[in-house]
């Protein structure tokens, strides 16, 4: 069963580059890692708590106010996750913006809690939820950092925002960012880096 | 004996012959940028136009098409030449090559080809370079007038050890830029830091560009309406701004023969391929370029706006086409 879960989340029906669902978050926030990384992570927690929240109650909520009751769950969800990362790092609050809460409208979470969670009971939901965030959160990296390294000419930058600032000395500066290809720092970059993806897992997908 | 179809006299005017003879109105004013800028606009040329039929080639090869006769039509060979030209001369080569990487690949080929691209490519490759590299793009050399010896030295742009030299050379922003800086400052117009009474260079080749875009609608190559309707629009609603306040906005000849308005008007918004072709289509795209260049020079961050006019007007060209399609004889 697990299986099954691991597989479509990260691959088979990858949030990011399949479904093609949240992609506002995807294009807006990949400038670097570090951002993708925290808001894949948020993903994660706010899909699995809402899977898991609504598995349990799918059978007592009306079919004709589903939307709603599930969309409540999520925006609930959300403000713990933003309120806690405001509390955990204030730079990378900062950083992230409006994305944070914005996560309660990103489509991937209702699509799952609609498409999954609430047909199957609270274990498969949990693991859905999971992988379908661990998948999405892969995309967000790798974007993260082609447009980190071609637009900026860094890799982790600000990374300390996420795990200490011990740690800032893992920012790599590969070259000057004045010589940067700033398009790709750029919501076009994000197209054409996410098309790019796209076309990558066509191949592979072709070839088998 | 052979029975011929009418019309019995063809017109031997293919995508090639067009090519060619835009090509040669765009001879005279490259001849001059040489003179003015240096021999390396030639290199840069060779390169750069190689570089391109090669993506051409790769790409045709990739999408099964046979790649002679495609090639053969020259339309990547003016994409280069127009994007070459409309970069400064100075330009670190792997930056030019980027520009054609998107204007051929990108533009082109990966929205379907010649006569599927509803953008401009050179103009995306453009847009592409400016945004990205605007140091690079908005420096040119500084000419000290017209010389002969820049066509004698250009066998130097082949050795390797000259191609780094770019950026040692002497640089400095256009006139456009210098001007739209100063205004920005606070500055008058009647204190500014270039003189007005005398031609420029740019100012030079944009006549010539003038000419051979006149030379073009003389070989019936393009037709008058788009060129006529860009300088129109351009001469009048800069002329409006002039008339308003003389102290801070420039004058209206100022606008025609600075930054890309005659370039553009006869050899890139008459593309066949992403302009309108609708004759009332074509004067209503040539107006509204004119309107957003004027207002992106003006009030906009950029020196020149033609490249992203162009572009933000192609994509409007099916709205405008279907608005204008003129009624068939014999319908309502």
């Amino acid at each position: 069963m697990i299986k099954e879960q691991i597989k479509d989340g990260l691959w088979k029906q990858n949030a990011g580059l399949v479904q093609l669902l949240g992609l506002c978050p995807t294009l807006a926030v990949t400038v670097n890692i570090t951002n993708g990384v925290a808001l894949g992570v948020a993903t994660i927690f706010v899909m699995m708590l809402s899977n898991i929240s609504i598995s349990p109650i799918r059978n007592y909520v009306p079919e004709s106010a589903r939307v709603p009751i599930f969309i409540l769950v999520i925006a609930g969800l959300v403000t713990i996750v933003d309120l806690s990362i405001n509390a955990l790092s204030k730079p990378l609050y900062d950083a992230l913006g409006i994305f944070i809460p914005l996560i309660v409208t990103n489509c991937i979470v209702l699509a799952r809690v609609e498409a999954f969670a609430s047909k199957n009971s609270t274990l498969p939901s949990l693991y859905d939820g999971f992988f379908m965030g661990l998948g999405l959160t892969f995309v967000l990296i790798i974007l993260g950092a082609v447009r980190e390294i071609v637009g900026n000419g860094t890799l982790f930058q600000n990374v300390h925002f996420l795990i200490g600032d011990k740690y800032e000395f893992l920012t790599i500066q590969l070259f000057d960012s004045s010589d940067g290809f700033l398009l790709a720092a750029l919501p076009p970059g994000a197209f054409i880096a996410l098309s790019a993806l796209i076309l990558f897992l066509n191949l592979v997908n072709q070839k088998r | 004996m052979a029975i011929i179809d009418s019309p019995a006299i063809k017109e031997r005017s293919t995508v090639n012959m067009i090519m060619f003879t835009v090509i040669l109105g765009l001879l005279p004013a490259l001849f001059l940028q040489i003179g003015f800028f240096g021999y390396q606009i030639l290199g840069n040329l060779f390169f750069g136009i190689g570089f391109a039929l090669f993506l051409e080639a790769v790409c045709l090869k990739l999408r099964n098409y046979p790649i002679r006769p495609f090639i053969l039509d020259g339309s990547a060979f003016v994409t280069a030449w127009l994007l070459i030209i409309s970069v400064p001369a100075n330009i670190p080569i792997w930056t030019l090559l980027i520009g054609i990487f998107f204007s051929i690949v990108v533009a082109k080929h990966a929205y379907g080809g010649i006569g599927s691209n509803p953008f401009n490519p050179a103009m995306i490759g453009y847009a592409v370079l400016l945004i990205s590299f605007p140091k690079i793009m908005t420096n040119w050399p500084i000419s000290d007038g017209f010389e002969i010896r820049n066509f004698i030295q250009f066998s130097q742009f082949f050795s390797i050890a000259n191609i780094n030299e770019a950026y040692d050379a002497i640089v400095s922003a256009t006139p456009l830029d210098q001007i739209k800086t100063s205004l920005f400052l606070g500055k008058e117009v009647n204190a500014l830091p270039i003189s007005l009474s005398t031609l420029s260079s740019y100012q030079m080749i944009a006549i010539l560009y003038f000419l051979g875009g006149i030379f073009l609608v003389y070989k019936k190559v393009i037709t008058w309406h788009l060129p006529l309707s860009l300088i129109l629009s351009i001469y009048i609603f800069s002329g409006l701004l002039h008339l308003y306040d003389q102290n801070t906005y420039m004058s209206p000849l100022f606008h025609l023969l600075n930054g890309a308005t005659f370039l553009a008007a006869f050899f890139i918004i008459t593309d066949p391929v992403s302009s309108p072709t609708t004759l009332k289509g074509k004067i209503i795209f040539g107006i509204l370029i004119g309107l957003i260049t004027v207002i992106i020079r003006n009030y906009g961050g950029y020196p020149d706006g033609i490249a992203f006019a162009v572009i933000f007007m192609n994509i409007c060209v099916p709205l405008i086409e279907k608005f204008t399609q003129p009624k068939v004889f014999g319908y309502e």
